[in-house]
């Protein structure tokens, strides 16, 4: 990899500790994937929050940039924490796990990290051009931002994100670069898509089948901001999909062929399969869980319009980040929701807190990225369908097909 | 003796385990124990502690380096990692807790319980008799 003076300088550590070891684990990355030479990026999403993922050895991990005085270069924000930083207690995490966690939100906020603790940024300020260089961590925000917008970014883990926001820069290599955007498989799907959580099911199948490929899709109804959201954050989750194209819907689709010749082929007629793998439960629901990636305000907007002057039975959990949050109080959507018994939570969501502790059997929920982690990191089944299929589970406590 | 891309230098010798699909360590991993707990996984219940843990390559979250950098501190640590494909959160995982880590092996030939030496981006398999 090529090292101007500067970076050389950084690299050899006569510009400090906290440079030399961010550029240590760029250059390792650089040198590992063949990039170049390094690209600025004009912002970061930090993921690597929650107290029960990084535990003491990831806040100590912390800890020292703190103590060397590490700084952000570029715009940089957080993804959710494990708890509602202004609700924990009333929503009974533990003192303990909330003093933690509030600790390392704290730690990231020393270094000039906005503490958005959101998985989507770009619905809250965080909105790269098309084009633009970023370094994103958040596997559901990397897809979405690589997609639907045409930033470029990839799949960084929490420190080289972290790293890269220090440097400024990112080795450029893989999807900072024309040819490995492309698609190198394509998906005719003619199973009917008509919520949110079809496309989330879709993101099952085609997730498991791409891996890490770039997949294409050549036949996809219109879809809304909600089914970007679902899809990306499925394939994330079930493969490692960081980027994929949708035929005349995409800004790169729209612009340029984005498919390799001779892309293998498939046609997916149904997506029972994935419903089958996201529904593990029985038909009685404790816990109803909505905002997996965090709910937009159109999405907020929905919600309150179906719990309107109804009551829900069992805990419901609407998940978005703060700012958000304060915008549906603002325009009124808020109170509507909280009037019906639901909740909106803030910071934090069903992946990354620690409700495992809390005693639920069966989880409802429109994630399918959701139903991964619930099945594993918190040990519980799930029920899976859209919005509506899920808000009537909150208020009668049973699932209906 | 194969010769695959060095991703963390180091020397080493161990059993392997190997997953034939690709492992998320965000939420499949116990950081704790070392065991793997996603339910889908071919080697669920395993416990990579001590082990050559030998997958395709890593999905799912991007804090999945920081579960490593728990292994680590736990003692729980896989010895080295081999993949066929590595991706950047596997690698800076390996990269910052310090774990031996070689890609562009064809894992194929690899079943668990062989014993494998790494030598840099040498890797040396001794076929379970």
């Amino acid at each position: 990899m090529y090292l101007t003076k500067e970076n050389q300088e950084i690299y050899d550590g006569e510009r400090g500790e906290v440079l030399q070891k961010a550029m240590e684990i760029l250059v390792a990355l650089g040198n590992i994937y063949k990039a170049k030479d390094f690209v600025p990026v004009s912002s970061a999403q930090i993921a690597g929050v929650s107290y029960k993922n990084l535990g003491k050895p990831g806040t100590e991990f912390l800890e020292w940039w703190v103590e060397h005085g590490a700084k952000v270069k570029s715009f940089s924000t957080l993804n959710p924490a494990g708890i509602d930083l202004e609700r924990a207690e009333e929503l009974g995490f533990s003192n303990e796990f909330s003093e933690k966690q509030r600790h390392v939100v704290e730690l990231y906020e020393k270094m000039g990290i906005v503490p958005t603790c959101t998985c989507t940024p770009y619905e809250i300020g965080n909105l790269p051009k098309y084009g633009d260089h970023v370094a994103w961590s958040e596997s559901s925000a990397v897809s979405f931002v690589n997609t639907y917008i045409g930033a470029r970014t990839n799949r960084e883990g929490g420190p080289s994100a972290l790293a890269s926001s220090i440097i400024g820069k990112t080795p450029r290599y893989k999807f900072h670069l024309d040819e490995p955007r492309l698609a190198n498989l394509v998906f005719n799907v003619t199973a009917p898509m008509r919520t949110e959580a079809d496309f989330g099911a879709l993101g099952v199948l085609a997730g498991k089948e791409s891996k890490n490929n770039v997949p294409y899709f050549s036949s996809l109804p219109p879809m809304r901001q909600t089914d970007f959201k679902q899809l990306g954050a499925a394939m994330a989750a079930f493969g490692s999909v960081a980027l994929y194209h949708v035929d005349r819907q995409t800004p790169e689709a729209r612009t340029k062929k984005m498919v390799k010749e001779n892309s293998e082929k498939y046609v997916i007629e149904t997506l029972k399969p994935a419903y089958d793998i996201l529904n593990t439960g029985g038909d009685k629901i404790d816990f109803v869980s909505i905002g997996c990636p965090h709910s937009s305000l159109e999405e907020i907007i929905h919600i309150a319009m179906m719990l309107k002057g109804k009551k829900v039975a069992i805990p419901t959990w609407i998940t978005t980040s703060r700012a958000i949050s304060y915008m549906a109080q603002t325009y009124g959507y808020k109170d509507i929701i909280e009037k019906s018994g639901a909740k909106i939570i803030s910071d934090t969501c069903m992946v990354v807190s620690p409700i495992e502790g809390f005693g639920f059997e069966t989880v409802a929920t429109n994630s399918a990225k959701g139903c991964s982690y619930l099945h594993s990191w918190c040990n519980v089944e799930t029920r899976f369908g859209d919005i509506k299929a899920c808000l009537s589970a909150s208020m009668s406590g049973r699932w209906k097909q | 003796m194969i010769k695959g891309r060095i991703v963390k230098k180091g020397t080493v010798e161990g059993e392997a385990l190997v997953s034939k699909n690709p492992l998320s360590f965000f939420g499949g991993v116990d950081p704790k124990t070392g065991t793997i707990i996603s339910k889908d996984s071919d080697i669920y219940g395993k416990s990579m502690s001590g082990k050559i843990l030998v997958f395709p390559y890593g999905k799912g979250s991007t804090v999945g380096s920081y579960t490593l950098l728990r292994l680590k501190k736990e003692g729980k640590n896989p010895l080295a990692i081999i993949n066929e494909e590595s991706e950047p959160i596997v690698c800076v995982g390996a990269i910052i807790s310090d774990i031996p880590m070689v890609d562009k092996i064809d894992i194929s030939g690899i079943s668990t319980g062989d014993t494998i030496k790494i030598d840099g981006e040498n890797v040396e398999i001794i076929k379970k008799q």
